[in-house]
């Protein structure tokens, strides 16, 4: 009798917690008790994550803050950055307090050179169970202290089937300086994807540190700047979708989705090689909520988030469980999981000595202020401007002069 | 008298909000990371002259073509009934009132290779035309986006004209060619030089509409401010020595400019 | 001649198209059933109602209100007192703080912005803030507080100095000498000053791009980050409807003014009328 009374008194509470979860947790989480030690506590946390690289603001698709959200009673403050580099430049500046960022492998071996970055205590992530191993202890963060994986993938070319010559084989990074496809091509505006696709084409590391091997590979990005129609990150999207431009270098999980909205698009990865990125999800030296931080990232960590999150963004995903319940159609995408032929012509990007990123950076500011249409005559004309016009300011003020002169 | 006093707040404030900020980009301008003393930022601010002169080119042309536009415009305008004066200048300041990034936005529509002037080309036959990320599609948005900083100072001291005067210039059998260059030009100056700053200060220093219309490869001195705060290569010592170049390089266009009004008054500015 | 006046109403209306273009075209793809803006696939209402429950747009609308808002209020009172007493002041000191009030105004917006970003960081390291309203305010009472004192400055020196003096002799304080008579003396100058303030602050995006923070966001910045990618139709239907919000208010003000007008005009012809 007690023991049904236990029963009925069991089935009546989750009958009243009926409606709630119905509304919420259709996810399945591991252990749905360590998620809610913050509820009600009205904490929040600072996202900051790259454009389009989390399964958020649609309403088609499983919203991750929102279920995040509803879980914990955390609120999540999601903003986005569109490279590495204005990551840095944010977190440097000191006009941001985040809680969560996700750099990939170089910028998170910088940070952590310059201690920009908190460790982590994996006690509060028991996901971690889910990464592969592949992915844990990576040279980026060798003691695998600092970062829990998100994401990873290659760098390669997307093009527009209808608009290359059918006779141009497109497997190296040169068809991306041909002048046949003058104003044609798109380009990373970024330092480091830049310069990794010069190197390459140049058959050099993507981590040389060699002052003469930078300086060709910037004399080689500037030649390409005439056929250049833009450098853009995300606009890719927009440029690529519309059919503004035949080339374009990206990360080949962004163009797994360009490719399922415009079927026009394919993607290609170069036999001289290219860079194998991992992003992972870190948490930035002060850091206010870092308790609710480790809590965010063991829950993108859980197998059906971290699904929703891949499928979503079209990345490939070193969470096991993730990649256990995709179906076989992704799983086999040369795009997203690249056999192991092509895998093993990659190369990860490392942290470079401080020099050499310092070179970097200038000889990139340099490359895009070049003026690749610079007129000759512009200088001159600058100067006969300025002389005319202080000829006019002369010759006015002598004709004010006369007439004031006359009364 | 006492009421001197109740400026204090406002002179705190702009003691703190805006002197010692410009201080500190003098500051940062001069220094390394460290904290140390160093020309290197404005020696290495000088390898971007080719950008300096590009902004300089292309905002001087946007701001002529805005001038030229203008100007008719505005003279047509203050000739008008009054009522539809007011219309009209209501009409020039509507657009405004709609965020600048999507108007922009809405330019990139127009001037894509597939974008919808290249299609109406298409139509008959012709283009399609590279109109986007080009010089001229920067110039163009400059030009758009502050034409109305223009139009309005221009507007607003030509309705002041007496009509009067010229008339009686015309009396006095001055042909209209020469009332326009002898009396409506000369009364106009303060307008057009209030105009002329006005357009050529935000032309030179944007970073947006290059961005959007320019494709990231006509990068202007705004841009390059960007890129060293916020952008892909951080370097704040650097941004600053190229935001003194500008202040610098804007104080020498205005006083060129001021020139050419010598009565200038205070509150010109609308 | 008339071949003149179609030549100048042709260029008008050459100038407005050219205005207008992109106006027309943000508002068509607002009814615009793809989110693509190459393609036309259909007439629908669904972005306006999608507006209203996209927790991004409407948040960062709000912030940019509330920003707007105090920036504006809190300019006016600072500008108006300051204007005040800067009419009081010597000479040589007035041109040097009008001087200085100009900075702002024609500073580069990009200056500005980096050398605000520089100084809260600065301050950061003492105190305790984030980058978000309270810095987005500060950067916006900075540069709408000129435009006010702009704005009172002229209706001031308009001012009948005896008018203070009669206030005094009839035993005026000075506070009430100052609340009423000043004060509904300049009051257009205000009015214009804070209408333009609040306009600015509306549009700005420069200065808040750099001033922003990370869970305050103006609709400017929103927009900005949405246009890397693509802006979403959502974002059309909402400049839409402030579109024809503003058109609205401008219209009511157009007509209004254009009917008081038309009363001064029929009171003068009157007054004449009785003069005979």
């Amino acid at each position: 009798m007690r023991r049904f009374l236990s029963l009925f008194l069991a089935f009546l509470c989750l009958f009243s917690f009926l409606p709630l979860t119905l509304g919420s947790a259709e996810i399945p989480v591991d252990d749905a008790g360590y998620y809610q030690k913050f509820k009600g506590q009205n904490v929040s946390i600072n996202v900051y994550n790259w454009g389009e690289y989390m399964s958020v603001n649609d309403p088609d698709v499983l919203d991750v803050k929102k279920e995040f959200e509803a879980l914990t009673g955390i609120q999540v403050n999601y903003s986005t950055f569109a490279s590495n580099e204005e990551l840095y430049a944010k977190m440097k500046s000191g006009a941001a307090d985040y809680d969560i960022i996700i750099p990939s492998d170089y910028m998170i071996a910088r940070m952590i050179e310059e201690d920009m970055i908190e460790p982590l205590d994996f006690s509060l992530i028991p996901n971690t169970k889910y990464i592969d191993e592949d992915f844990l202890n990576m040279d980026y963060d060798p003691d695998n202290a600092y970062s829990v994986p998100y994401t990873w993938g290659v760098v390669g070319i997307v093009y527009n089937r209808t608009m290359v010559d059918e006779n141009d084989p497109i497997d190296s990074w040169e068809i991306l300086w041909d002048e046949k496809y003058l104003g044609q091509i798109l380009m990373f505006d970024n330092s480091r994807d830049a310069f990794a696709i010069a190197m390459k084409k140049l058959g050099y590391s993507l981590n040389t540190t060699d002052e003469k091997e930078i300086r060709e590979a910037t004399e080689e990005l500037k030649k390409q700047k005439p056929v250049v129609q833009a450098y853009v990150m995300d606009e890719i999207f927009d440029k690529m979708g519309g059919g503004e431009a035949v080339f374009a270098p990206y990360y080949a999980g962004d163009a797994l989705t360009m490719m399922s909205e415009n079927e026009d698009l394919a993607f290609s990865i170069p036999k001289e090689g290219t860079n194998r990125f991992v992003d992972a999800i870190c948490i930035p030296k002060g850091a206010k909520n870092r308790e609710a931080a480790h809590m965010f990232i063991n829950f993108l960590q859980e197998p059906q988030i971290a699904l929703a999150n891949c499928e979503y963004i079209g990345y490939s995903t070193p969470n096991t469980g993730a990649f256990a319940l995709l179906d076989d159609e992704t799983r086999n995408n040369p795009v997203a999981y690249p056999p192991a032929d092509v895998l093993a012509k990659t190369e990860s990007f490392k942290n470079l000595p401080k020099a050499a990123n310092k070179l970097m950076d200038e000889c990139w500011t340099q490359i895009k202020s070049v003026g690749a249409q610079v007129n000759p005559w512009m200088m001159p004309a600058l100067l006969l401007g300025c002389i005319a016009l202080s000829a006019a300011i002369t010759i006015y003020r002598r004709i004010r002069r006369g007439r004031d002169g006359m009364f | 008298m006492k009421s001197k006093m109740i400026s204090l707040p406002y002179l705190i404030w702009m003691l703190v909000f805006t002197i010692v900020p410009l201080g500190l980009v003098v500051f940062f301008a001069f220094t390394t990371p460290e904290g140390q003393f160093t020309l290197d930022n404005l020696t290495n601010a000088g390898q971007y002259i080719s950008v300096l002169l590009r902004s300089i080119w292309l905002a001087l042309i946007a701001t002529a073509i805005c001038l030229l536009i203008a100007y008719p415009l505005s003279y047509i305008l203050s000739r008008m009934h009054v009522n539809r004066q007011r219309t009209f200048i209501m009409l020039v300041m509507l657009p405004m009132w709609i965020n600048f990034l999507l108007r922009t936005y809405a330019w990139m529509t127009l001037l894509e290779n597939n974008g919808l002037i290249n299609r109406f080309f298409g139509l008959f036959g012709l283009g399609p035309f590279n109109l986007i990320n080009t010089e001229g599609a920067v110039v163009l948005g400059m030009v758009y986006n502050y034409l109305p900083f223009m139009i309005l100072p221009l507007y607003s001291i030509l309705t002041k004209i007496d009509n009067s005067l010229i008339e009686a210039a015309q009396d006095l059998g001055a042909p209209s060619r020469k009332v326009f260059a002898k009396v409506v030009i000369p009364m106009s100056m303060p307008g057009i030089t209030t105009g002329i700053t006005m357009v050529f200060v935000p032309a030179i220093s944007t970073f947006i509409i290059s961005r959007m219309l320019g494709g990231g490869s006509n990068l202007l001195i705004g841009d390059l401010i960007d890129l060293q705060f916020l952008g892909n290569a951080y370097n704040p010592n650097l941004g600053a020595a190229i935001s003194l170049v500008l202040m610098v390089l804007i104080l020498l266009f205005m006083s060129i400019v001021n020139q050419f009004d010598d009565e200038r008054t205070e509150g010109m500015l609308l | 001649m008339r071949k003149r006046k179609h030549l100048s109403r042709a260029y008008v209306g050459l100038v407005m198209a050219f205005l207008y273009l992109p106006i027309v075209i943000l508002i068509v793809y607002s009814f615009n059933a793809s989110k693509s803006r190459s393609l036309w696939t259909g007439f629908t209402l669904d972005w306006y109602k999608k507006l209203f429950s996209n927790e991004m747009i409407v948040g960062s609308l709000l912030v940019t209100l509330a920003v707007a808002v105090i920036a504006s209020v809190v300019a006016t009172v600072i500008g108006t007192l300051a204007a005040i007493g800067i009419s009081n002041m010597k000479k040589r000191t007035r041109s040097v703080v009008m001087n200085m009030t100009y900075v702002p105004i024609l500073n580069p917006e990009i200056v500005t912005g980096v050398a605000l970003m520089l100084l809260f960081v600065f301050f950061k390291n003492f105190l305790h803030f984030e980058f978000g309203l309270v810095t987005l305010a500060l950067a916006h009472i900075t540069f709408c507080t000129p435009y006010v004192i702009l704005n009172v400055m002229p209706k001031l020196r308009q001012m009948d100095k005896y008018q203070l003096e009669a206030a005094a002799d009839l035993g005026c304080n000075p506070r009430q000498t100052f609340f009423k008579v000043v004060i509904p003396e300049i009051m257009p100058g205000i009015i214009a000053g804070f209408l333009m303030a609040f306009t600015y602050s509306l549009d700005d995006f420069i200065i808040s791009y750099f001033t922003s923070g990370p869970t305050t966001q103006p609709l400017s910045v929103t927009i900005f980050s949405m246009t890397r990618r693509k802006v979403s139709p959502e974002i059309n239907a909402l400049s839409t409807i402030i579109f024809v919000v503003v058109l609205l208010v401008l219209l009511i003000m157009n007509i209004r003014d254009a009917r008081k007008e038309q009363q001064e005009k029929k009171k003068r012809r009157e007054l004449k009328c009785e003069d005979f």
